[in-house]
């Protein structure tokens, strides 16, 4: 909402800044957003009547044009095309300066001097939307009387200073400046100026003139009515105008200016009703019927539901309530007789029937938030007021005014000891009653308590709470004192997995991996590009009903190609090497209407290889890279004995060069290359490692307590050996069996050597590992080690095949 | 004799002191005490002494070997230094070469943010709690004082998977969670960090973005509480000598509600391009837990106060790191990730 400085001065003496006022408003909780001045460095801008106009001698474009500005008469030359001879124009005279810094000079164009330039609202500064149509481009026209000479800035309301407010929901009674009056007057200590409407009134009276009923009264809690006669439509005063403008408002007629001014003044919407085109003059408030539909002033026929409240005559709609009016019964300049609509709607239904027609109007946001219930008579009377004293129209006598249930009064208890329980600060309560008297709320003593009586216009407060945040924002939440939580300590604790969330980050990103953080909510082609079977089940996916983009409206149900999709961006910005990782949500449907399982996942990817540098050569990021940083995670974080088999069957990866890991009899994950199919899609480089974990599964697996084993006592015995064996042979197993053959003198066994090639036969290869033999109680001898090593050797023969190598 | 032991003896002294090299040394030991060197040479010939002569030149010819070894020793020493000195100035390495490579990677700028809050908060004596991404309808709006067709529902445009079930626009719905399981036990008092989407996408807004909520539940909370709370937090993460500035506003969840502004972290105040010139800045929101919110959980409004505050961690980030796109965040540039 923007509210104009001066207008604001209308109802309370202010007496500090703009600025200022900001302030004050913004720690109220009416947060003020920006203060801008109009008119900055507009100088010298004039009002004068264009008295000639004559063709340009040597310029088909150009006319030459003599100006009255009071003083004299100026010879301007312009392109404009929409100005008349009579017409009173904003001119720019020599030496004078525009909004965006032009300065004007005395200037020959095609031969001829020119000495100013006539200004459209655009050079002004004036929004183009609140110019009519014809002048939006073209230059700006005043009313034929206006006074010539005058300072332009002056008789545009451009010496003005407008705040810019960025109010809550809550306070829809600071949607007008009445309301935004009131908050700078309790602010301020200022006495508030209420308007008092008055004006004369025709002998005729209302009476069966108007008749009003209201048949669903659960949405039209009030209905106000004033009629008006010979009425002379046509354009509303320049003050009226700027006014308008000033709050973004275009000026349309004087009637229908009237109806947005005091919307704008007093935060009540208002609608003229074309009374002649009304049938019978009987207005009926009730909801739609069905099939009923209605053209609405915008010119778009639109179908009405028996949810929507109208206002309709005996013979159908005439207008959408609270929201915009029909068109048929529209105030034109043919109208004569005016029927003027004050009301109060009920606040859920105009929101629902503004939401379902996609017409959020200034007048729906307003009965949205809930208007005052109680000024819409002096709503109806203040629009009768301008329209008379403009000259607009005759007010008939009496208005009517339909309240099928009076309202009972809100009244709240307020405990000054409840409000310091909950502010921690003692308001006296003098103090509280002169705060909420301020505000217009009525105060009554009671004993140690008070009771308070809500004003209508505070739809907002209901409760002692409310109450009590009234108090709070007045007296100032600076002026509480800080203090910390009183009352038993308490220990924060992160629960294990919380902590194996922080860990398991530290650890991937100390052995190199990038964490990135990724939406989730992906495309749902996805699936395709993953290489997914038609009926994978990871296709079942939530479907977002509103999503911002065809590209994000699927939540994910696998968190791997968020990382290639991050793996390829990169790519193509030409960054080739990276590895990656993410911790983050994915989401298994369970069924209509039910939320969905929430599963942690840790994904990693990469590509290319870590960086070479002039002492060491870079490292390839392939299976064997990212299983070194899974086994150092597995077994940092103390999970046991993880598995890795190979896995043949996931569609992702490659069939090869795959495994999935398993613990305690469960697939926790899965680890390798990713498959080529998937590469193409992506746009990826040749090779990328990726693995997937279930990071609930590891939670429950790891945190296995340290055992710690005693140091050594007795000196232990290297050898190595090499074996030549079937290269389908997995390493596992033959690590398994060497173990098992070695028996508890086999202390540890590496793999340090893996070859094929020339000297060893094709299908073979050759394994070098390390063993270490040593005792607890006794230094081994030569010959133990030799005996053990013979025993694996033996048993590695029988079931492999394997042979030693020499 | 004795003349010429003691020539011998200066001869000696001569050799050494002209001595360059460790061969040079070992050829005076050869030369003077060897087996067949000119000592031995000398002493040979004692034979022909007399009886009283012979304990004195022995005595001298002792001296003189003595004197000769102990020049050697010394000599030796010396020389063993110089050589020690040659090799390691030889040896030399270029230090300025770069060190050896260790992996590199990096928590994400969020998590350290997020880290930093959680760590802020545990040591106040706050736990960490969790809940679904995926909300139902009752527990992000409804049990937070937002029923259907409330206006306030405007400020967060929300996802919907269907007309019950939301993408959570807020962390706050943990609150409700929290205190529901809990009740009527006290206090509660939990940070809840957590992923929350809303259909806006733009250089500020991002359409999933992370909070991290606050709530203290027991008797006898109060919103000087709040206010101290949040000061001491404000300060442990952006300064000593950050101001806060506490503003009336609107939360459904709360009231009395606040908007927390701190002193503007780039110009302490005096007013920027970061704080529109205002020298503050919006960072938290906050207020009283609504007597409703507390009602539903299962407390009784009239025993139990509470506070709740929520922050945005992308906007604390882009504070903390001067990062002016908030896109930067979730595109995960790897040239943008190794900054941190
Ligand atoms: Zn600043």
């Amino acid at each position: 909402m923007k509210v104009s400085y001066k207008w604001l001065q209308e109802f309370v003496d202010i007496d500090i800044s703009p600025e200022d006022l900001a302030d004050r408003l913004t720690l109220a909780g009416v947060a003020v957003e920006g203060v801008t001045k109009l008119g900055v460095g507009m100088e010298k801008v004039f009002t004068g009547r264009i008295e000639k106009i004559d063709p340009h001698p040597n310029a088909d474009k150009l006319v030459v044009t003599s100006v009255n500005v009071g003083t004299e008469k100026l010879q301007i030359i312009t392109a404009a095309t929409n100005v008349r001879e009579g017409d009173v124009i904003p001119v720019a005279v020599e030496g004078a300066k525009l909004a965006s810094g032009l300065v004007i000079k005395r200037a020959k164009l095609r031969g001829v001097e020119s000495r100013g330039m006539m200004c459209s609202g655009q050079e002004l500064g004036i929004d183009p939307k609140t110019m009519p149509a014809d002048q939006a481009v073209g230059i700006m026209i005043l009313p034929p009387g206006t006074q010539l000479g005058r300072d332009a800035k002056e008789v545009l309301g451009l010496d003005d200073t407008i705040l810019e407010l960025d109010l809550t929901p809550n306070r829809g009674d600071c949607l007008s400046i009445i309301g935004v009056a009131r908050e700078a007057a309790v602010l301020l200590g200022r006495p508030l100026r209420l308007p008092a409407p008055s004006f004369p009134e025709l002998d005729e009276s209302i009476e069966g003139q108007v008749r009003v009923d209201i048949e669903d009264t659960d949405l039209c809690r009030r209905f106000a009515g004033r009629l008006i006669k010979n009425a002379r439509v046509g354009n509303s005063p320049l003050w009226m105008q700027q006014r308008l403008r000033s709050a973004g408002i275009r000026p349309i007629s004087n009637i229908v200016d009237v109806t947005n001014y005091v919307m704008l003044e007093l935060g009540q919407p208002m609608h003229a009703f074309d009374y002649n085109l009304l049938t019978d003059g009987h207005i009926i408030v009730r909801r739609a019927r069905e099939g009923e539909k209605l053209v609405s002033l915008d010119g778009v026929q639109r179908d009405l539901t028996t949810e929507m409240l109208c206002i309709t005559d005996p013979s159908g709609p005439v207008g959408i309530a609270g929201v915009m009016g029909g068109l048929a019964t529209e105030v034109t300049n043919k109208t004569v007789s005016i029927l003027l609509e004050s009301a109060f709607f009920n606040p859920i239904s105009i929101r629902r029937t503004s939401k379902a027609l996609g017409l959020r109007s200034e007048a729906s946001q307003r009965f949205e938030k809930g208007i005052d219930i109680g000024g819409c008579a002096r709503a109806a009377n203040r629009a009768a007021q301008l329209i008379a004293e403009m000259g607009a129209g005759e007010v008939v006598a009496g208005m009517v005014d339909n309240i099928p249930a009076k309202l009972a009064d809100r009244v709240i208890q307020f405990r000054p000891s409840r409000a310091g329980y909950v502010l921690g600060a003692d308001i006296p309560k003098s103090k509280v009653t002169g705060i909420l008297t301020s505000l217009r709320f009525t105060v009554q003593d009671a004993g140690e308590n008070l009771l308070v009586t809500v004003p209508s216009h505070r739809m907002d407060v209901s409760q002692e709470v409310d109450l009590i945040e009234e108090v709070a924002r007045i007296h100032g939440y600076n002026q509480i004192p800080d203090t910390l939580t009183y009352g038993r300590s308490t220990r924060g604790i992160k629960t294990k997995e919380q902590s194996l969330t922080a860990q398991a980050r530290d650890l991937l990103a100390g052995s190199g991996l990038h964490e990135v953080m990724t939406y989730s909510f992906i495309n749902p082609k996805t699936f395709d590009q993953m290489n997914l079977a038609p009926d994978s089940a990871m296709r079942n996916a939530l479907k977002i009903k509103n999503p911002l983009s065809e590209e994000r409206s699927v939540m994910r149900t696998m968190l791997l190609p968020c990382l290639l999709e991050i793996l390829a961006r990169n790519y193509n910005r030409r960054v080739q090497n990276g590895a990656v990782f993410e911790l983050g949500r994915v989401f298994i449907p369970r069924g209509e209407n039910q939320q969905p399982e929430e599963r942690t996942i840790l994904a990693g990817a990469a590509m290319g290889r870590s960086p070479a540098s002039w002492n060491q050569p870079a490292q390839d990021y392939d299976y064997f890279y990212l299983k070194g940083v899974l086994e150092n995670l597995f077994s940092r974080t103390g999970a046991g004995a993880v598995n890795f088999l190979p896995e043949t069957g996931d569609p992702s990866y490659h069939p090869g060069k795959t495994a999935y890991m398993e613990a305690g009899g469960t697939k926790i994950g899965v680890i390798g290359e990713l498959h080529p199919d998937v590469l193409e899609n992506y746009d990826l480089p040749a090779r990328v490692v990726a693995f997937e974990l279930d990071f609930d599964r590891l939670a429950e697996i790891s945190g296995r307590p340290v055992v710690y084993s005693q140091l050594p006592k007795f000196p232990g015995i290297d050898r190595d050996i090499a074996i030549l064996a079937r290269k389908d042979i997995p390493a596992a197993d033959i690590l398994r069996v060497i173990q098992a053959a070695g028996g508890k003198l086999l202390r540890e066994v590496s793999l340090f050597d893996v070859y094929q090639g020339e000297q060893v036969p094709e299908g073979m290869r050759s394994m070098a590992f390390a063993l270490k033999f040593q005792a607890e109680d006794r230094t081994l001898t030569d010959a133990e080690a030799g005996e053990i090593t013979g025993e694996i050797a033996g048993s590695l023969a029988a079931k492999f095949g394997a042979e030693l190598r020499s | 004799m004795r003349a010429k032991l003691k020539e011998l003896g200066e001869e000696a002294r001569r050799a050494l002191s002209q001595a360059e090299s460790l061969e040079d040394l070992n050829g005076i030991r050869v030369r003077f005490l060897g087996k067949k060197g000119e000592l031995t040479q000398i002493l040979r010939g004692m034979g022909s002494l007399s009886a009283e002569e012979r304990p004195l030149i022995g005595q001298v010819a002792n001296e003189v070997r003595a004197a000769i070894e102990e020049e050697l020793a010394l000599k030796n020493t010396v020389l063993k230094e110089q050589v020690k000195q040659q090799k390691l100035k030889g040896e030399g390495i270029d230090v300025t070469l770069p060190g050896t490579p260790v992996p590199r990677g990096g928590k994400h700028p969020l998590t350290l943010v997020l880290e930093e809050i959680q760590n802020i908060f545990l040591g106040l004596g706050y736990s960490i709690a969790d809940g679904p991404e995926v909300e139902t309808d009752y527990y992000n709006f409804e049990a937070l004082n937002l029923p259907k067709d409330h206006p306030a529902r405007d400020m967060q445009d929300s996802f919907f998977i269907s007309s019950e079930i939301v993408l959570r626009t807020q962390t706050s719905p943990v609150q409700v969670r929290t205190m529901e399981k809990t009740a009527p036990e006290l206090p509660v008092k939990i940070i809840v960090p957590g992923k929350v989407y809303r259909r806006d996408d733009d250089a500020t807004h991002s359409p999933m973005f992370n909070q991290v909520e606050g709530l203290a539940v027991d008797r006898r909370i109060t919103f000087s509480d709040l206010k101290g709370t949040l000061g001491l937090f404000t300060r442990e993460m952006f300064g000593p000598n950050t101001r806060t500035r506490f503003r009336p506003s609107y939360f459904p969840f709360t009231e009395p509600s606040a908007e927390v502004d701190i002193s503007c972290v780039m110009c302490g105040g005096k007013g920027c391009r970061v704080c529109s010139h205002t020298g503050w800045l919006e960072i938290l929101g906050s207020g009283m837990v609504h007597p409703r919110v507390l009602e539903v959980s299962g407390y009784n409004s009239e025993e139990v106060t509470g506070f709740a505050f929520g922050m945005g961690v992308e906007r604390i980030a882009m504070l903390k790191y001067g990062i002016d796109d908030m896109r930067l965040l979730f595109e995960n540039d790897l040239r943008f990730l190794q900054q941190f």
